[in-house]
């Protein structure tokens, strides 16, 4: 008897556990890092997990190039996940669920305005696709020690792409620094340059354009800084292709006197540089064709329609937009908001040092002074093809591959010739 | 164990003889042979039948159901040149870099690695001291997974290396050994060389051992030279080991990627993209997702390897006739 009453609490359990586990509703969450994002939003969602039981919301880690190259063929074959941080904003928007009809749009549009176009389709799409969960902006870093030992001011507000150039070359002969300047090499890095040198980007029917005079303006100079030592060549001909590469090293080292990257960089900066030397963020410089602008960017939160469960998706992207988890993930995070509330009221961002804060600021200050243009190739979906041009061909300038000239005309044909495969 | 084996082979004998009654002996082979056509039409046929149909097809979805025949455009697009010789006049002027990269590369890397290997091997086939040493010495690099190699060389060639360190202390002064195109192209030669000789010194070895001692006697009492004794006994009698080194040599020159990736990324520029980069950037990792570029380029080099071998197979009849 008592053998039996065990038999039959296990097979209970063991029926209970089956259905509990059938009932369980999972959701893949695919995540890359930039600092500490998938751990804290692993942290926050444990909550949302307790309110809603039966979700299990796993956390999938996976490094940048996997959410570049390996999400966009999953999608395709229809075996993505759920939901993922991206970066390619507009590329991916035939693969988005919309979220319009789970969330209150109102709600949406006030918090996250404008940013909620650069996950759309076009200007007739009115969906809800994206949370846009980290904002960055490209801008200088610069290393006040280097500029003071050289006794050469730092340019103050409104200086010019030449003024910083002469000012780095002049700390960088004082005081032996390897390099007066570095751009990553990325073609969004260089996208703000080039758009305060007079690039538009887009043609007059709004379809996506790179070589006019503007870029080639800014195309010319880049190559002959390069070409002179002003900039460290090292970074974009020590690569191929549209490899990625940036100069932070070099710029923590303190061999590098000014370095254009983004904001994403402070919490490395904060972290490697310390005391070493006193590093600041200045804004954009400004070019001939007037703008002193960044390029923004970063990264959002999307959920795909090929999702099983659209509802829960919707939850969980809807819980990570709430005001209140929204600041407390950028202030875990260190990272820009895009949220306008939580923006407006200020973020104290956790363990940033004075330095970090000061840099931060900095950063959301220069949000202000981002062109129109760049604000718009950032949404463009064709954005990622353009920028892997932009490297490509540059870098072939950089180490007399082709000349800037045959580099633009190559530019051109490139971009006509991918924008033809993909309609 | 007779007495178990024997009833169950009985057992099996019942659909066996069946079986060679419906297809006749000489069809049976085929039943034998089944599982593993079918293995290999799946892992091997099928994936050039898809990578045919993605070639002829267009646009950047993965799916084939919803690519747009293009016929032979791809290939057109890779054929389009006014000179051949001069990428720049070349539509798709990065393939045909890539693909006179991957031929001095391979021209370089394989005269130089069989002519190392060869002399290594003739070495550590001779009675020196501490041979075992040197043979595992040599043989170490091939161990190395390419992404380890490329990054200890890395290590070594960057701008505050080891070997510009050195430099720099010796007054000579560093050079920006990956920045310069010719530097980094000769470096990964170097260094595809020195990942890959032990290997083909293992086999080139093997085929000195397998040369019968008794011929060089015969040579020596007939007082010919050392190096007479090299061309007349060892070149002649390892010719066919040589051969099969020399194919494979080629054939994994080809084929080079992931250590010299790794290694320079492809550059300077285009210095060091070979043709497997140029298919992988194309297809995976460029946007759009250019398969059907991809997919013609790497049957262009499909039909190159094909040639290589056909090549080698014509070479062993010959030989094997003579």
């Amino acid at each position: 008897m008592k053998k039996n009453i065990l038999m039959t609490t296990a097979l209970a359990a063991g029926l209970g556990m089956v259905a509990g586990a059938a009932a369980a509703q999972e959701i893949r969450f695919m995540c890359y890092s930039d600092g500490n994002e998938c751990e804290v939003y692993d942290d926050v969602l444990t909550r949302f997990e307790a309110d809603n039981p039966g979700v299990d919301v796993i956390v999938d880690v996976v490094p940048y190039q996997a959410i570049l190259e390996n999400l966009p063929v999953q999608l395709a074959a229809g075996t993505g996940p759920d939901i993922a941080k991206v970066t390619d904003l507009g590329g991916l928007n035939e693969y988005y669920l919309d979220l319009a009809p789970y969330v209150d749009a109102g709600y949406w549009t006030d918090s996250f305005g404008e940013t909620l176009n650069w996950y759309r389709a076009g200007a007739d799409d009115a969906g809800i696709y994206g949370m846009h969960s980290q904002l960055t902006i490209t801008g200088p870093f610069v290393n006040a020690t280097l500029f003071e030992q050289a006794g050469v001011e730092l340019p103050g507000a409104g200086a010019s792409w030449d003024d910083w150039a002469a000012a780095s070359r002049a700390v960088a002969e004082a005081t032996d620094a390897d390099f007066a300047m570095a751009i990553d090499r990325s073609g969004h890095r260089v996208a703000g340059p080039a758009v305060s040198y007079g690039a538009q980007y887009f043609d007059a029917e709004g379809n996506g354009q790179l070589v006019d005079d503007g870029f080639t303006a800014f195309a010319e100079q880049f190559v002959a800084w390069n070409e002179d030592g002003t900039m460290a060549r090292d970074v974009w001909a020590g690569q191929g292709g549209a490899t990625y590469q940036d100069a932070a090293q070099e710029f923590i080292n303190g061999e590098l006197a000014f370095y254009y990257s983004g904001s994403w960089q402070v919490g490395r900066m904060d972290d490697q540089v310390g005391d070493f030397f006193d590093w600041r963020v200045v804004g954009s410089p400004c070019g001939p064709a007037g703008p002193c602008s960044g390029m923004p960017g970063g990264a959002g939160v999307v959920g795909f329609s090929q999702t099983e469960h659209p509802e829960i998706v919707a939850a969980v992207i809807d819980y990570l937009a709430q005001e209140e988890v929204y600041a407390e993930v950028a202030a875990r995070t260190r990272n820009l908001p895009a949220h306008l509330g939580v923006a407006g009221a200020g973020v104290e961002f956790e363990g940033a040092s004075p330095a970090a804060q000061a840099a931060l600021t900095a950063f959301a200050a220069d949000l202000e002074n981002v062109s129109p243009i760049a604000f718009a190739y950032q949404g463009y979906a064709g954005n990622r093809a353009m920028f892997g041009i932009t490297v490509e061909r540059l870098s072939q300038a950089i180490v007399g591959e082709l000349t800037v000239a045959e580099a633009m005309e190559r530019a051109a044909s490139d971009l006509a010739a991918a924008m033809a495969e993909t309609q | 164990m007779l007495r178990i084996i024997t009833p169950i082979m009985r057992i099996v004998e019942i659909p066996m003889l069946a079986l060679q009654r419906l297809l006749g002996i000489n069809r049976l082979a085929w039943a034998f042979l089944l599982p593993n056509l079918v293995l290999f039409g799946l892992f091997a046929f099928l994936p050039v039948i898809v990578n045919v149909f993605y070639a002829t097809t267009g646009g950047d979805n993965v799916l084939l159901v919803d690519r747009p025949y293009v016929g032979a455009r791809n290939f057109d697009n890779l054929m389009d040149c006014s000179n051949f010789l001069d990428p720049n006049s070349c539509r798709e002027d990065k393939f045909w870099r890539a693909v006179w990269n991957t031929t001095w590369f391979v021209t370089l890397q394989v005269g130089i690695m069989v002519g190392f290997s060869l002399l290594t091997a003739i070495i550590l086939n001779r009675d020196i001291r501490a041979r075992g040493f040197f043979r595992s010495v040599f043989f170490f690099p091939v161990l190395l997974s390419p992404v380890v190699v490329a990054l200890i060389w890395k290590w070594i060639l960057q701008r505050e290396g080891v070997l510009n360190a050195f430099l720099d202390w010796t007054g000579v002064g560093g050079i920006n050994w990956l920045v310069d195109a010719q530097w980094a192209f000769g470096w990964s030669v170097f260094i595809s060389v020195w990942a890959h000789m032990g290997f083909y010194t293992l086999i080139l070895l093997a085929g000195l051992q397998a040369i019968p001692r008794d011929v060089y006697e015969a040579a020596t009492m007939d007082k010919a030279s050392p190096w007479r004794s090299f061309r007349r006994i060892t070149l002649p009698l390892l010719s066919p080991t040589m051969l099969v080194v020399l194919v494979l040599a080629l054939i994994k020159g080809v084929q080079t990627f992931d250590e010299i990736y790794a290694f320079t990324g492809g550059g300077p520029g285009t210095a060091t993209t070979f043709i497997i980069q140029y298919i992988y950037e194309e297809g995976f990792a460029g946007a759009p997702r250019l398969f059907g570029l991809a997919a013609a380029a790497s049957l262009l080099v499909a039909g190159v390897l094909v040639v290589l071998t056909l090549v080698q197979l014509w070479i062993n009849r010959r030989n094997a006739d003579v």
